[in-house]
């Protein structure tokens, strides 16, 4: 029972799914953070495992810098966060309406 | 030699646009003058020409430019002088220099004198452009361009409702003809590859003659609507309501000419179908016949004047139906010269009548109006073809040549519309010249035309008395391009017998209009026996053909026009359109919505852009990997 | 064998965390499953034999990425019970499926195993994180000082938004401005 690149890019996808379940389900803004975790790291699997199946290393730079971008998200993303809730106490997106056409 | 071509050309273009600068400002005397000293330029270039053709010079053939050139289609602006343009050349110059330098007078207190001049000399350009062109590409640009400045000019006086009706009448009647002529251009092309005059007759003997009677018929065709002939007529009569100088230059001597002037260029296609122009001298003769009755009993001065030469087209048609082509080019001139002049010459009265048309109420004017009547008396002896006036040498020729080719039906009813134009004529003259002052009923005090006017009129007052000498330098010069020849009346005594009888005839009927017209002296009223009888409704009402058109054509247009507009425009056309902009503004106001300003609602729409695109991105993979299935798969549909 | 019962194991793990992370509506489970399940991820690194991205995974992501969540519930104080209305479930989670189906629809098709040549090449007898290191300080040297930059520029902006009264700088202050400062803090 060989695990092959396939089985790694579909465990990839059905993260990825989940993270797009959870991207258009929450209504919190830090759960909807949380989802977005979800997304940028089932596409870290497929990159070290296309990496790992090819034997190249440029994989595992994407996955390498994908945190990296990740961690500074989090940070200003948190901030920004921050400020919301100190305006209308609230990070509920049902009240985040400003950008209404 | 190229550089008179060149001016002969382009002057009149020059004086248009130089006029055309002022069309927004009030009269200016020098618009006029500069415009007439142009035509003038290209009247004297033209002549250059002659004297070099006459001479015995080459024709002069240039190019001035490709116009198209695509695959195996090339058609240059390239330009032709030879004995047929050049003879056109010097009709259109000399008559529209006479007509530009009595229009300064005519149009003296006009507010469009700018304007006029500006239409007038354009007219000049495009009808150069259609005698000289070297192909039928150009002669159809010129043909257009003559179209469409005919038609400002007619509706000059835009003001008048009716003007405006005639102009738009000619417009239409000539894009019938036009599609014709567009047809017989396109056969032309299609069956030699080329619309080079010279090219495509040198290939036209090798066609069969079915092909070429149908690019005769459909060529004629728009010589037809050009030239007025039945049943494209009406517009010409209504083509009255322009500038008396407008009827003069356009309506009687140049653009009416140009289906003449189309078949005697095509001579060699015509003559290959026997059979075409055959019809073409009966309808001519039709016409001519037909077009003089009614002039007979109408009480309109131009209309009797415009119908005049609606016969004599027929009488141009009929020679060159006949083959005679260059008599149908000298008999062109000759008439330009001496219709121009009665035009003329009724612009005069016109003026001294207060633009009264009826000459029922005139009458005597010849005491106020003597250098006018002298003018008008002499072109109406040339136009009935008294010896020695010109349209004795060009009518009687057609005379003969109708004799000599033994078309004796034809022969008979020009005669018998020989003898009706002298009285029409006559009538004419009789009536506004002679008899009582009927017009001091009406409290006009009419006066003599300007002097300069005048003197303009008088070259062609005396090529009017002597154009007849030309006939034998004329007949010498196109002899070769035109194979003509004389026609001789095998017997003299037959020859003889002919001539002076039409001349007897001719007379007798001048004798009996100033017979009867002379001494006129009431205004008709409707009332008289004569004007009640059949023949004189069914001639005054032009044999009910404008009424027929009315009723049994325009309305039914119309009518039809109307189910199309209310059905078939507002109900299918104008409503798909609608829909599709219903559709385009109902998807934007339904889709407004998405842009709810929820984030979550956003990204529900992003994840379902996504799928959109990852959908792309799998039927697009598919169907670059099953390429060759689904070419197959098409190709089996038919596609 | 193991390396089947590994995958299997982990992989069913990190669906589960998932899958609780965006079902819950207790956010302090979410946050919970949401950090087992990148240590689970970190699980498959080891296995694919990215050492280094898999230390990496736990470090940053489960120590500093969680740390921040959880100062940031905290402050927000997210440790009640989330409400949250839910529109129609059928589209999220057939748009979801959907998009899962066609990804792995992708994947399968043939042009993803013949035509990739690797750039970097794994070198033999080398442990991974010194083959990250040689190829991330020579060709991904530039992406790296930008990536580092970034993550600064992140950290000032964080502060920024995030801290009172960033507008003031007191360096560029007087010695009484300051103490105005001062005062006005006692006072408010």
């Amino acid at each position: 029972m060989e695990i092959g690149l396939n089985h790694y890019l579909v465990l990839s996808t059905i993260l990825f799914a989940i993270g797009l379940v959870g991207v258009m389900r929450r209504k919190n803004l830090l759960l909807l953070f949380f989802a977005t975790e979800i997304l940028l790291n089932a596409v870290n699997i497929a990159f070290a495992a296309i990496s790992h199946y090819y034997g190249d290393l440029t994989g595992q730079m994407f996955a390498f810098f994908v945190i990296a971008i990740a961690a500074s998200e989090v940070a200003v993303g948190l901030g920004l966060l921050i400020v919301w809730y100190k305006r209308h106490s609230s990070i509920d997106l049902d009240a985040l309406t400003t950008m209404k056409g | 030699m190229e550089k008179y071509l060149y001016i002969a050309l382009f002057a009149p273009l020059v004086s248009s646009l130089f006029s055309a600068l002022f069309t927004a400002t009030p009269k200016k005397l020098f618009t006029g003058i500069i415009a007439s000293v142009l035509i003038f330029t290209s009247f004297v270039a033209s002549t250059i020409l002659l004297l070099h053709i006459l001479k015995g010079g080459e024709p002069i053939h240039v190019t001035l430019m490709t116009w198209m050139a695509t695959g195996d289609l090339y058609i240059p602006f390239g330009f032709v002088v030879d004995q047929i343009s050049v003879t056109m050349m010097m009709v259109v110059t000399l008559v529209s220099t006479i007509v530009h330098i009595y229009s300064i007078g005519y149009m003296d207190h006009d507010k469009g004198f700018n304007r006029f001049f500006a239409w007038l000399s354009a007219f000049v350009f495009s009808m150069m452009i259609l005698v000289m062109s070297d192909n039928y590409a150009g002669l159809f640009i010129g043909w257009e361009g003559v179209g469409l400045c005919s038609w400002g000019l007619i509706g000059f006086w835009y003001h008048k409702e009716i003007a405006t009706w005639a102009s738009n009448e000619a417009f239409i009647m000539n894009r019938i003809a036009d599609l014709g002529m567009l047809i017989g251009i396109f056969l032309v092309y299609w069956n030699t590859g080329t619309l080079q005059y010279d090219e495509a007759f040198a290939l036209m003997p090798s066609l069969d003659s079915a092909t070429l009677t149908w690019i005769g018929i459909f060529l004629f065709i728009g010589a037809m609507g050009k030239s007025a002939q039945f049943p494209l007529h009406t517009w010409l009569a209504d083509a009255m309501e322009g500038p008396t100088p407008v009827s003069a230059l356009i309506h009687a001597a140049t653009m009416v000419t140009a289906g003449v002037y189309l078949v005697v260029r095509s001579n060699e296609l015509y003559s290959l179908i026997p059979n075409v122009g055959l019809f073409i001298a009966s309808l001519g003769a039709f016409v001519a016949l037909f077009a003089a009755s009614m002039a007979l009993v109408n009480r309109d001065m131009k209309r009797i004047i415009a119908y005049s030469t609606l016969s004599q087209l027929g009488y141009m048609f009929a020679a060159a139906g006949l083959g005679a082509y260059w008599v149908a080019l000298f008999h062109l001139m000759a008439h330009a010269f001496f219709k121009a002049l009665l035009f003329l010459g009724a612009g005069n009265v016109m003026h001294a009548m207060h633009d009264e048309l009826d000459p029922f109420k005139m009458g005597g004017l010849k005491k106020v109006m003597k250098w006018t009547w002298i003018m008008m008396t002499i072109a109406s002896l040339a136009l009935a073809g008294i010896f020695p006036f010109a349209g004795f040498f060009s009518k009687d020729t057609i005379l003969e040549a109708a004799f000599a080719e033994h078309h004796f039906v034809i022969y008979g009813v020009l005669l018998f519309t020989a003898g009706l134009t002298a009285f029409y004529s006559f009538r004419l003259v009789a009536l506004i010249f002679h008899g009582e002052e009927r017009y001091k009923i009406f409290g006009i005090h009419p006066h003599e035309a300007y002097r300069f006017m005048l003197i303009a009129m008088s070259p062609l007052l005396i090529l009017a008395m002597i154009a007849g000498v030309f006939q034998e330098p004329f007949f010498a010069m196109v002899e070769e391009i035109l194979s003509a020849h004389e026609y001789h009346i095998h017997s003299h005594t037959t020859l003889w017998i002919m001539l002076v009888g039409t001349q007897l005839f001719v007379a007798l009927a001048i004798l009996y209009a100033y017979k009867k017209y002379a001494t006129w002296s009431s205004v008709p009223d409707g009332t008289s026996p004569i004007e009640n009888s059949f023949f004189y409704k069914l001639l005054f009402n032009q044999y009910y053909i404008p009424y027929f058109y009315e009723t049994y054509i325009v309305k039914p247009y119309r009518e039809a026009s109307e189910l199309f507009w209310t059905k078939v425009d507002l109900k299918i056309v104008d409503a798909t359109v609608d829909g599709i902009a219903g559709i385009v503004y109902g998807t934007g106001e339904k889709t407004r919505q998405m842009q709810s300003g929820n984030l979550s609602t956003m990204l529900k729409w992003m994840v379902a852009g996504l799928v959109g695109l990852l959908f792309l991105a799998v039927a697009f993979g598919l169907a670059a990997r099953y390429s060759d299935e689904i070419i197959v798969f098409l190709s089996a549909l038919g596609v | 064998m193991f390396e089947a019962i590994a995958f299997y194991l982990f992989a069913f793990l990190t669906i589960v965390m998932f899958f609780i992370t965006v079902t819950t509506s207790q956010a302090l489970y979410a946050l919970s499953a949401l950090a087992a399940g990148m240590i689970f991820i970190s699980a498959f690194f080891f296995i694919l034999g990215a050492d280094f991205l898999g230390a990496v995974q736990i470090i940053v992501y489960t120590g500093a990425v969680m740390a921040l969540y959880a100062f940031g519930m905290m402050f927000f104080d997210s440790t009640r019970e989330v409400k949250e209305k839910q529109g129609n479930k059928y589209i999220i989670v057939g748009l979801s499926t959907l998009a899962a189906i066609l990804v792995v629809v992708i994947f399968s098709a043939p042009m993803v195993s013949d035509k990739i040549v690797a750039l970097y090449p794994a070198i033999d007898g080398v442990g991974n994180t010194q083959e990250v290191g040689l190829v991330l300080f020579t060709k991904y040297l530039v992406p790296f000082e930008v990536a580092a930059i970034m993550l600064l520029v992140a950290m000032v902006a964080g502060i920024v938004l995030a801290g009172k009264k960033m507008d003031l700088s007191i360096t560029l202050m007087s010695d009484s401005e300051i103490e105005e400062q001062k005062n006005k803090k006692v006072l408010s």
